[in-house]
């Protein structure tokens, strides 16, 4: 039976397998325990503390590897047959007309164009200042004070009590919008929350949350309710996490959200 | 010209992937400054070997596989290879699962313990269990990058997990002991 446990967890069984399994594990205490806490270990395992997502110079440390790579391939190329040596012609016209247009699509994805934003807008943030423009560690004072600067109200909530107290809020502008930033605070760490409603029509929303790194901080993208959120901070991947997961727990009592 | 092209149309497909790519380079050499240079010795070899790669819209497990291979590389060059598993794999049924004597229930896993327990498996169970758990790769990826059939896949997940649980459970009753 044991045998069929793992494949049936990882869902790569056919489906009457799968039923055979779930039969028995409803019958066998031992396996069941065992399902149980292979559970909780996938759990604890896709904790994102787990995942090491490298040095911010990673990008810039491969472009570098490939362009040595280039480099010494390039004048070894093996001189083949008049075929290859037609075929590079053409594709040095082509390369020619294109130049330009290659230039646009290998631009930035949209996505990693936004992450550029909020990265500008945490740290113009913490320049000069302007952390907050309401200074408020009560969500009832920083709620109400978006409702008239914006024509939607982002969801806040006190996460004091877990380690995260609410420090205020702030007017900004990103994606080409107004939206309404949110400031909370871990030890010595700042988090900026950017939240705006989501655009509909988009497709099907990001149900998951999305984490990347750029210039050292750590940023978290995530969708929920119509509305779209990004928090970035300097705190590790693990702590932002945790501030997500405690965010979206306090802000959607939705199913599928864990605490 | 053409070289160029094919540098960025290489950094399009490739960078995407970097995070992986050194996730499993950390996991497999478990040091910071070796998985950096194993991923960037992987870019060179996939930029080198990027005309075999025929498209697909996920680069992900052909850049893993260069990693795992490089990384292996590496180890045998670099350390004393860990012992490879080469008996009892996928050859021998595994036993019914058996219960610990304490039958201890794993509820909250924390992070920490969960990461030591993660460093002391074997590197063929680590590497297993990074791919399936931490990258969400099927049996048949997995399989790919660490070239071993699937029955072979299925019994390294098999075992892992059941090393990580047996080794959580002595940590927490340990930990209880002490009153922890």
């Amino acid at each position: 039976m044991q045998t069929l446990l793992h494949p049936y967890l990882d869902g790569e069984l056919d489906l009457m397998t799968s039923l055979q399994v779930e039969e028995h594990l409803r019958t066998c205490a031992s396996c069941d325990l065992a399902h149980q806490n292979y559970l909780a270990l996938r759990e604890g395992l896709r904790d994102s503390a787990l995942y090491f997502s490298g040095p911010a110079t990673l990008q810039a440390s491969a472009r570098s590897a490939a362009r040595r790579a280039d480099a010494v391939s390039r004048p070894t190329l093996p001189m083949t047959s008049w075929r290859r040596w037609s075929m590079a012609a053409v594709l040095v016209l082509a390369a020619l007309l294109t130049w330009s247009l290659t230039r646009i699509r290998t631009s930035p994805s949209a996505e990693r164009l936004l992450a550029q934003e909020v990265v500008s807008s945490h740290v113009r943030s913490l320049m000069a200042g302007h952390l907050a423009d309401i200074a408020s560690s009560s969500h009832h004072t920083v709620k109400p004070w978006f409702s008239g600067k914006l024509d939607y109200s982002p969801p806040v909530t006190d996460l004091e009590a877990q380690g995260f107290p609410l420090i205020g809020g702030r007017l900004d502008y990103l994606n080409g919008r107004p939206v309404a930033a949110l400031v909370y605070r871990r030890q010595k760490h700042r988090i900026n929350l950017f939240v705006w409603p989501a655009k509909s029509g988009e497709k099907a929303a990001k149900s998951e949350t999305v984490a990347m790194e750029s210039q050292g901080y750590h940023l978290m993208s995530w969708e929920a309710g119509g509305m779209t959120y990004w928090s970035i901070s300097d705190l590790d991947r693990g702590e932002l996490s945790r501030f997500v997961k405690l965010y979206q727990a306090q802000s959607q009592p939705a199913p599928g959200v864990s605490g | 010209m053409q070289q160029r092209e094919a540098r960025s149309r290489f950094e399009h497909t490739i960078l995407p992937h970097l995070a992986a790519a050194y996730n499993l380079a950390r996991w497999l050499t478990s040091n910071d400054q070796d998985a950096e240079d194993v991923v960037q010795e992987a870019c060179v070899r996939a930029f080198r070997s990027f005309d075999g790669y025929r498209g697909g819209d996920n680069a992900r497990p052909w850049l893993l596989r260069i990693v795992r291979n490089t990384t292996y590389t590496w180890l045998r060059r670099n350390r004393a290879l860990e012992p490879a598993l080469s008996f009892d794999e996928s050859l021998h049924a595994l036993p019914c699962e058996e219960l610990n004597p304490e039958a201890i229930v794993l509820r909250h896993v924390d992070a920490g313990l969960l990461r030591q327990a993660l460093e002391e498996l074997p590197v063929e169970y680590r590497e297993a269990i990074v791919l399936r758990e931490l990258e969400g790769l099927s049996y048949k990826e997995i399989g790919e990058i660490a070239a071993v059939p699937l029955g072979t896949v299925m019994s390294r997940l098999a075992r892992a997990r059941k090393r990580l649980a047996d080794s959580l459970g002595e940590r927490l009753a340990e930990g209880s002991e002490r009153g922890l």
